[in-house]
């Protein structure tokens, strides 16, 4: 009874450490705007949504890796699929959880998109050494 | 082991070693502690009364040191509003607090006190430690900080305990599934790998929206 209490307080924290964890990631990477490159390839408009999340990681996967962002991205896309999961399952008991989890997708491919834009200057560079050589 | 020789090994490259001195000597005591384990595994045997002492007694240590990184964080929490040394005076009262509780408790044991005593005060301070990061967590929240790196570390540092109790709990309702018991060892390298990764994606100055943290905004 008491390991059973235990289990499920631990997972209540667990996910909400989690939750938290992926927030801070996402809210990490608030600071820095989507590129004019990113927008041209995503077709991102003012801000990206949860639909682009998609989109932007299919682009992600033609550039080279830069392996500073490949955790980053592996826990996010976690997240995404997490949030994903939620909405299927709860968003029809409780309406508020789809545009809280609608409103997390969208910090998702804010951040996919970030991490795009890096990659794109990353391929830009490159190429300018390649011209050079 | 070679997640924390990641983690000491980014640290030192960031010249973060000593604004997190005491994370990396957990994490450089649990590198120790692991060798000294093998090579008494090696010699004595997995059944030896050597083994049993060695891990024990080094657990022990282990726990104390992850008590004192989590202090180590709280302090920087406070460091702020001048609490610092507070949260250090409760520290070492929660420690000792601990240990004679611990004491009074095994005292009235027949057994072999030094052993017993070590396992205690291990179970009991990591206990005490868990229940640290979750206030530690709430302080992070209401003090709206936004060290991206000191946030990070702490909620690494709440996602391992959680898991980690879970995978206790975990252990003692289905014992009989073998793969539950591999959970354990796995999250241990949890810890140092999630240090590494937030020490070499951000740098100190880096800052995040503190309203981003709450996981259900009000």
């Amino acid at each position: 009874m008491m390991a059973a209490f235990i289990l499920a307080f631990s997972l209540l924290t667990l996910l909400m450490f989690f939750v938290s964890y992926c927030r801070s990631l996402t809210a990490s990477s608030l600071h820095t705007s989507i590129t004019e490159d990113v927008r041209d390839v995503t077709g991102i408009q003012v801000r990206a949504v949860g639909r682009d999340y998609a989109r932007v990681m299919q682009i992600l996967q033609l550039c080279p890796d830069r392996p500073e962002d490949r955790s980053g991205l592996h826990i996010v896309g976690a997240y995404y699929s997490f949030l994903n999961l939620l909405d299927q399952g709860f968003a029809k008991l409780f309406p508020a959880v789809r545009s809280w989890a609608e409103e997390e997708r969208a910090g998702c491919a804010h951040y996919a998109a970030v991490a795009l834009g890096r990659r794109i200057a990353l391929n830009r560079e490159m190429l300018a050494q390649q011209v050079e050589l | 082991m070679g997640a924390g020789v990641c983690f000491v090994a980014s640290s030192a490259l960031r010249a973060s070693f000593l604004k997190y001195f005491f994370l990396n000597l957990y994490v450089i005591l649990s590198l120790f502690a692991d060798l000294l384990r093998q090579v008494i595994l090696r010699f004595y045997g997995l059944d030896s009364p050597q083994y049993m002492y060695a891990y024990f007694y080094t657990d022990c240590l282990l726990t104390v040191a992850l008590f004192v990184a989590v202090i180590s964080l709280a302090s920087r929490v406070f460091a702020e509003l001048n609490l610092a040394k507070y949260v250090r005076f409760v520290a070492v009262l929660l420690l000792l607090g601990t240990a004679g509780f611990t004491y009074a408790v095994v005292a009235q044991s027949s057994e072999r006190l030094g052993t017993r005593f070590a396992v205690e005060l291990s179970q009991n301070l990591y206990f005490v430690g868990l229940v640290l990061t979750y206030l530690l967590w709430g302080a992070v929240l209401k003090l709206q900080e936004t060290r991206t790196r000191l946030v990070q570390m702490v909620l690494s540092l709440g996602l391992y305990f959680s898991a980690y109790a879970g995978s206790y709990a975990l252990v003692n309702l289905a014992p009989k599934y073998e793969i539950v018991q591999y959970i354990a060892p796995v999250l241990g390298c949890f810890l140092p790998i999630s240090w590494a990764i937030t020490l070499m994606r951000h740098s100190e100055d880096s800052r995040l929206v503190p309203a981003r943290l709450v996981a259900v905004p009000r």
